[in-house]
């Protein structure tokens, strides 16, 4: 990268604090293919000059898997060794690059002494470009492209955060498509509740498959997500189904990136 | 008979208050005006039937004819208890309105329940089939709307009945009341005054008995929820969806580990997650018996689209059957008998659990606000917490989480890695 990405030890060592602490998660931070988003939401934060920071090695999961699958005291572990982190630091605002981390932190670590302001990296987009920090100038055109926009479960019907992903891709004045199963009645990508981490029960297909079915029947250039999990469930259906060279699958970070030229 | 009728049904609506307490008790007081409008809005209003325009509509004209109507009833039992003929009469103008709008309501309710028939019957929409819904499940749907055409038959007939024997001057039979719909089938009627008094007579039994028997049948039936919907919506969940309970006693145990010196207020140990109905909590219970096997929940999950065998519907009937069978237990052996048999296993097996994404769509798609997903999490925690029994990849990925801090085996150190790539 071409800049340094701050971490919370080295701003409190030099005795500043961030205006926004930047929740990465496990998936942004070992897999390939979400590591390319999490550096998108810094260049985002970079190019927009917000004081933000990381927490390295010093992050852990938010024990969201461990919960949806049952264990709760694996997941309380977690949060409390995290929210120990989070508090030492003086944390206030959080921005999480998974729906995941964003429910747990928001929703669920609050129980346990862990008190933030948390918003998910579309609404931070959202919140850029309704500020006039953010356009879509100076990169790749996306007009009149055909995109399409999977809502994932824990974003939207968990948390009812439906707009903020679409205005982050009405700025870029593409031909947006919606999905029959879409907002409220969005279908699952298949990965929620810890599947990602597993192989599906035995039936006449897999879930991933029949949201890939749904999405491409809207024939779109791209298929916009804002989750890790998707993405690879999505990126998976694309690949079965052939269709790599037509569909790229892309996070509202990676389009709202290239929009910019960052 | 109205009497003996009441009596027998809140006989049977005490045991299903005795069931759902078995239940934990959970608090759902708070927030009472919020409470009471989502109760409102969802069950008064019925406003998350409108994603379906054309069982909405339908369901809307049963609805307000069963609301609507039974104000007349509320006549006829006047004039039966009393002698009397159309004893609001005196209204007027009014009174022909309200009896006309009762006509059209009543002959509205006929058809939309056949319609509901042949949907279910003819045309079978895939919705109200699945592995739960054989035998009873079926009959008890299909005798839920006969008995309803069969009250309205009842009830226009007893007016086709009373409009012929004014027309004949009947004594006893003033003239009252707008019948724009029985009108039609005074024809097929006799002519006799004995016989049109006679078949007013039982028409009028006929539904008064009939409104006691379906009252009765309530409780042993899907079709409870036309009760029971309003409170399982006033004590409906107001969080996020996305948002699990957080377990105290979990927290308790976890804060002892962290900080040796830390004493819980309150130590109660109990079971973790539930392997039976006892341990759900009444909310869960309440929602078992306001199903009424729509299937909205299951024609959404996307685990049941795909061929799993996890239907959201089945869950909500098993954990009412289970509670049935274990208030049965109680009535002939009391309340400490043990059959031997719990809802995980007997009724719900593991491979349902283990195919849901939690993605919440059973949730949102139900029309009083059950919630199925709180059950299956529950009955995970159970298996993984009290047994340590999971799908042998979940336990992988739950040691990665306790050792690494991922759900990968990644190390910890690596975990800034990300930021030396482009």
């Amino acid at each position: 990268m071409e800049f340094k990405v701050p971490t919370m030890a080295e701003l409190m060592a030099a005795g500043e604090e961030p205006e926004i602490l930047f929740w990465v998660g496990c998936a942004g931070s070992y897999d390939e293919r979400a590591q390319k988003i999490t550096r998108d939401i810094c260049k985002i934060l970079h190019h927009v000059g917000l004081k933000y920071a990381v927490l390295g090695t010093e992050e852990s999961c938010t024990g969201d898997p461990a919960k949806r699958a049952g264990n709760e005291f694996l997941f309380q572990m977690q949060a409390m060794t995290n929210i120990e982190v989070l508090n030492a630091y003086n944390i206030k605002k959080i921005v999480t690059g998974c729906p995941h981390c964003f429910n747990t932190i928001k929703n669920e670590y609050p129980g346990l002494g862990g008190t933030y302001e948390v918003i998910h990296h579309t609404q931070l987009i959202q919140e850029l470009i309704n500020e006039g920090k953010l356009k879509a100038e100076g990169g790749e055109s996306f007009k009149g492209k055909k995109i399409t926009y999977h809502d994932p479960c824990y974003l939207g019907r968990a948390n009812g955060v439906y707009e903020a992903p679409r205005k982050a891709l009405e700025v870029l004045d593409a031909d947006l498509v919606e999905m029959k199963r879409c907002k409220a009645n969005g279908l699952c990508c298949g990965a929620g509740g810890a599947q990602m981490f597993k192989e599906p029960e035995k039936g006449k297909k897999d879930v991933n498959i029949e949201r890939i079915e749904e999405a491409l029947s809207t024939e779109p250039q791209f298929i916009a997500a804002g989750c890790p999990f998707c993405m690879t469930m999505l990126n998976d259906g694309v690949k079965l189904k052939d269709k790599e060279q037509e569909v790229k699958v892309l996070d509202i970070a990676e389009i709202t990136a290239r929009a910019n030229g960052l | 008979m109205a009497l003996a009728g009441t009596a027998l049904f809140a006989y049977n609506a005490r045991k299903v208050v005795r069931n759902i307490k078995l239940g934990r008790a959970v608090n759902r007081t708070d927030q009472p005006q919020k409470r009471l409008l989502t109760m409102l809005k969802v069950a008064f209003g019925q406003t998350k039937m409108a994603v379906r325009p054309v069982p909405f509509f339908l369901h809307l004209i049963v609805y307000l004819g069963f609301v609507i109507i039974n104000l007349e009833v509320l006549e006829i039992v006047i004039d039966g208890a009393f002698g009397t003929h159309r004893v609001f009469a005196g209204l007027g103008g009014f009174y022909n309105f309200l009896i006309g709008s009762f006509e059209f309501l009543a002959a509205g309710v006929w058809l939309a329940c056949a319609i509901f028939l042949i949907r279910r019957n003819v045309v079978k929409i895939k919705r109200f089939s699945g592995v739960e819904m054989k035998n009873w499940p079926k009959s008890d749907a299909n005798y839920i709307l006969i008995t309803e055409i069969l009250l309205m038959t009842a009830f226009l007939t007893m007016n086709a009945a009373d409009v012929k024997l004014q027309s004949l001057g009947a004594t006893h039979y003033i003239e009252a009341g707008a019948f724009p719909v029985s009108t039609w089938f005074v024809g097929l009627l006799p002519n006799s005054v004995d016989s049109l008094i006679f078949i007013e007579r039982f028409c009028w039994w006929f539904h008064i008995a009939g409104i006691f028997a379906f009252l009765n049948y309530l409780p042993y039936s899907k079709h409870f929820h036309i009760m029971l919907a309003f409170p399982n919506t006033y004590f409906s969940n107001l969080k996020p969806k996305g948002q699990f309970t957080n377990m105290d006693s979990v927290t308790n145990e976890v804060k002892a580990m962290l900080d040796p010196s830390f004493v819980p207020a309150d130590t109660a140990p109990g079971k973790f997650g539930a392997k039976d109905i006892q341990d759900l909590s009444r909310i869960n219970l309440l929602n078992a018996y306001t199903c009424t096997e729509c299937g909205r929940c299951t024609s959404v999950c996307p685990a049941n689209i795909t061929g799993k065998l996890l239907s959201p519907r089945k869950i909500m009937m098993d954990t009412r059957d289970r509670m049935e069978e274990v208030g049965k237990n109680i009535d002939k052996h009391g309340l400490e008998h043990q059959d031997g048999k719990s809802l995980l296993d007997d009724y719900i097996t593991r491979e349902e659990i283990w195919a849901c994404t939690s993605c919440n769509a059973c949730v949102e798609a139900c029309p009083v606000n059950i919630d199925p997903l709180e059950i299956i999490v529950e009955l995970r925690r159970y298996a993984v917490m009290e047994e340590s029994v999971a799908p042998a990849s979940i336990n992988a990925m739950l040691g990665n989480v306790e050792n690494n801090g991922a759900p990968w085996k990644y190390s910890p150190a690596d975990r800034f890695n990300w930021s030396e790539g482009n």
